[in-house]
């Protein structure tokens, strides 16, 4: 929001253009990963986590809107807490969960 | 400065006020991360359990994922180009990319609609397994938030083509925005923790 120029909004075209591209390739690769067959069951899961997360940030950046310069410190804070929170949780539940089961099976 | 531009002007006080909403919008945002984190591990420890029936090999369908992901990918774009066209104070582009992105968003619940019919008649419902039921907990409470995503751009398109750009409007399209576009995340998740590994 810039009050010098009274309009609350600011936008080009441009970030949502590159988002989308990129966006696209990301997702396109995974896909054809599944689609083809195209590596072992292992690999192709870890290759498909790495291009999530590096969608998520192209999400974050390119719509969004998210970097260091004009985002409020707030924001940013607040999504590094959900950040820490959805880890600890996520984490948490999963080793839990399977330890548990590892112990019930043998 | 034109007039339609004219009524969007704030003053810096106006500024802080819709800067904080936006602010108290990203917390519900953020909140709304850990309820969708909760449900990915919900599923995660579920997967597994198919009580003999029908696994993600069995029910998915890549094409369909993928056009659904594309749907929702294409509406983040549209929902982008309606706001640069706010931001250019330009109200008939504004109404006609917001449409754009209604469409776009509705082939995407039809889909997944058709999706969940399909599954149910062939006694794959919620009520099969515990895979399943956390399937169509955590996909269902994202088409929930998509569908509801619906109604506020029908509402704001009202808002728009009522009320015009002025500066309370152009603030709430632009959390609409930041909802659109988180939801496009949240879905960026689920095909890679649902369906892709699903459908190895």
């Amino acid at each position: 929001m810039d009050a010098t120029s009274g309009i609350p909004v600011e936008r080009t075209l441009k970030p949502y253009l590159i988002g989308i591209v990129l966006a696209l390739i990301l997702t396109a690769i995974p896909f054809g990963i599944v689609a083809f067959g195209a590596m072992e069951r292992q690999t192709a899961l870890i290759v498909i986590a790495v291009f999530a997360v590096i969608q998520i940030l192209v999400h974050l950046h390119f719509f969004l809107h998210i970097d260091f310069r004009s985002t409020p410190r707030e924001n940013l804070i607040a999504l590094a807490f959900a950040c820490v929170l959805i880890f600890i949780m996520v984490g948490g539940s999963l080793w839990i969960m399977f330890d548990l089961y590892h112990r019930m099976m043998v | 400065m034109t007039a339609a531009a004219d009524a969007m002007t704030v003053t810096p006080q106006d500024a802080q006020k819709y800067e904080e909403k936006e602010f108290g919008f990203w917390l519900y945002l953020m909140s709304d991360a850990i309820i969708f984190a909760c449900l990915f591990a919900t599923y995660l420890v579920m997967v597994g359990n198919a009580a003999g029936g029908p696994t993600g090999k069995d029910v998915f369908s890549l094409e369909r994922a993928a056009a659904e992901t594309a749907l929702l990918l294409f509406s983040s774009t549209t929902f982008g180009v309606a706001a640069v066209a706010l931001s250019q104070a330009d109200r008939p582009k504004v109404l006609l990319w917001l449409a754009v992105t209604f469409a776009l968003g509705a082939g995407f619940i039809v889909l997944e609609f058709g999706e969940f019919a399909g599954m149910i008649a062939e006694g794959a419902g919620p009520d099969r397994s515990g895979f399943l039921s956390a399937f169509f907990t955590l996909v269902g409470t994202h088409g929930l938030h998509v569908s509801v995503g619906l109604l506020w751009i029908l509402v704001m398109m009202g808002q728009v083509l009522f009320k015009g750009l002025t500066a309370p409007v152009a603030s709430r399209v632009m959390r609409l925005g930041l909802f659109w576009h988180f939801l496009d995340i949240i879905w960026v998740v689920i095909f890679s923790v649902v369906y892709l590994p699903g459908l190895l």
